[in-house]
């Protein structure tokens, strides 16, 4: 514990500097992925159409409606927010870890005018597109498959790009400490799994216990999911105010916290 | 020794540097380091590794905050204006970073783009760029493909994306073979040539003597000589070097060369004999004919162990 303050201590704290020079590193990332478009795109598609095939077809045949839907729509709109902090997180991990850690490309980007500030918003607005075509991918297929066709869906998209900014930003942090890929991967297990578990994915809030509840009602991906469901089954979200503040105080403090201590690791 | 310093009009300085320190926990790693480096000059950091070169280097490029003194690069004083330095300045760095999922133009063009470089701009520098590094035949090639010489004059040919009037360069040969060394050197006169100021840390003795106008000796954070390599090398070391080896070396050392040398080390099988009349030496080693010898005149890397060597940390 001491360990983990005196490194928050040594962090620089100077206000981020936003400026348009991030551009460049989301073209980079961009990029690459054309390049790699057509197998990205298999990942993209493959895994949320197992789960809602899975559990929404298989399993939900046999449970009863949940919060007036059927399960598999219930599930199959859930996803989509679960997928999105999926896709911003592994972007934000292993994606930046490598292009920090082991092509050195973060170095040869801080030769040039670009600052340790330009390249985080950059490595977050990227990861927040590449979840966003991760929405897009799934909110088709909940499209074609009839499980849900209404316009008012089509704000999923821009909330799911928000939604990937603040999981984006919470991974940088990891990132910033991050020794090996070792802990990139503790970190997925201890904390992104139980976040998905208690977020309202796979079962209503109200199963939990009370307690457990009120500490979850506070967790970023809760905000997601009550977020976005609702958008994707044609309907307003009952909370919205709340959960869209609640996650700019996530995504802003993770965002400041994991600039400080990247800084701090880059500018040693 | 900083003749540099006494002269300069303030516009002929494309790097200056004045007390400069840096310390890590408690350990000063650059400590009090000063040297201005003129427009147009090749100037060399020589040190051993850990003498503080790449922390240096760092310091003036911005990415690390010193602990004190200061720097003006092209102008412009760093950390504070560090970006519009770096505008103008190029990197070539002593790991490849270059970006493996890209083409050898990808990188060129990719790179630019943090310059704020149109692509249209690069796709015009593009052919002589691919042309001075000798890739022009690799242009759509994969990083993978290429060998470890043509990596570096990729990472060479990207330092000048942005046509820039400085360029760093941390130990831009280490690792590579005779023949890919020479091709980067014959490039880097080129662009001295062209009038470009370029930074080099080495620790190849005979690059840094090849190349560097002005050169300093850098350890434990503190210059400890500067010059041209000639007239440090005339400075410091007796002019004539015999090298000799062979069994018995040591106690021809012990038993004649220590009253016929200026200066006498052995480092290993090999006696190094320092002197400025080498003709009594020769005579006295053919009374020895298992021994064999080479004679050379004084170089770089006589200096070099001179300065940084076990004779000098005895003495300090």
């Amino acid at each position: 514990m001491s360990a983990v303050l005196a490194t928050v201590a040594r962090g620089d704290w100077a206000l981020p500097r936003v400026s348009l020079r991030f551009v460049p590193v989301w073209r980079r990332n961009f990029l690459v992925w054309r390049k790699l478009f057509v197998e990205r795109l298999l990942t993209n598609v493959v895994e949320p159409l197992l789960t809602i095939v899975a559990f929404g077809y298989g399993l939900g045949s046999l449970l009863p409606m949940v919060e007036g839907v059927t399960y598999l729509q219930f599930l199959a709109t859930g996803s989509i927010a679960m997928s999105v902090m999926y896709s911003a997180k592994f972007e934000a991990l292993w994606g930046a870890f490598s292009r920090m850690h082991v092509q050195k490309t973060w170095d040869a980007i801080l030769h040039t005018p670009l600052s340790v500030d330009d390249l985080l918003l950059g490595e977050i607005v990227w990861a927040a597109s590449k979840a966003t075509f991760t929405a897009a991918c799934i909110l088709s297929m909940i499209w074609l498959l009839g499980i849900a066709r209404e316009p008012l869906s089509l704000l999923v998209l821009p909330a799911a790009f928000f939604i990937a900014l603040v999981f984006a930003a919470m991974a940088l942090i990891v990132n910033a400490v991050a020794r090996s890929y070792d802990l990139l991967s503790n970190y997925f297990t201890v904390i992104v799994m139980p976040l998905v578990f208690l977020s309202g994915v796979y079962f209503p809030l109200a199963q939990l216990p009370d307690w457990l509840r009120s500490v979850a009602e506070w967790l970023p991906m809760t905000a997601a999911v009550d977020l976005v469901r609702p958008l994707a089954l044609g309907r307003w979200p009952m909370n919205g105010a709340r959960d869209i503040v609640l996650l700019c105080v996530w995504g802003a403090s993770c965002y400041y916290i994991a600039l400080a201590l990247t800084r701090r690791r880059l500018l040693k | 020794m900083r003749a540099a310093a006494a002269t300069p009009s303030f516009a002929d300085e494309a790097l200056f540097v004045q007390q400069l320190r840096k310390h890590y926990g408690g350990a000063a790693v650059v400590d009090g380091l000063s040297f201005s480096i003129r427009r147009g000059e090749c100037y060399a950091l020589l040190g051993p590794n850990g003498a503080g070169k790449t922390t240096t280097l760092r310091c003036c490029l911005g990415l690390t905050q010193p602990d004190g003194g200061a720097i003006r690069l092209v102008g412009e004083p760093v950390p504070g204006q560090a970006r519009r330095a770096r505008i103008r300045v190029g990197v070539v760095p002593q790991m490849d970073s270059l970006d493996p999922d890209f083409t050898v133009a990808e990188n060129l063009l990719v790179y630019g783009r943090y310059y704020g470089l149109a692509d249209r701009y690069v796709a015009e520098r593009l052919p002589a760029l691919l042309e001075f590094a000798s890739l022009a035949h690799k242009r759509d090639a994969r990083i993978g493909e290429l060998s470890g010489g043509m990596k570096r004059r990729l990472t060479l040919a990207r330092a000048l994306v942005n046509d820039p009037e400085f360029i760093f360069m941390d130990e831009p040969t280490t690792g590579l073979d005779p023949q890919a060394r020479h091709l980067i050197w014959d490039r880097l006169k080129q662009l001295l040539a062209r009038g470009k100021t370029i930074l080099l840390t080495t620790h190849f003795m005979d690059e840094a003597e090849r190349l560097a106008d002005r050169l300093a000796v850098i350890d434990h954070g503190r210059m400890i000589a500067e010059g041209a390599p000639h007239a440090l090398i005339a400075a410091h070391i007796e002019p004539q070097v015999i090298e000799i080896f062979g069994d018995g070396a040591r106690d021809w050392a012990d038993s004649t060369g220590r009253h016929l040398a200026a200066r006498l080390e052995v480092t290993g099988d090999t006696v190094f004999c320092y002197s400025t009349d080498p003709s009594t030496v020769m005579q006295a080693l053919e009374a020895w004919p298992a021994l064999r010898y080479l004679h050379r005149p004084a170089n770089l890397e006589d200096l070099f162990l001179k300065l940084t060597g076990r004779e000098m940390r005895a003495e300090s």
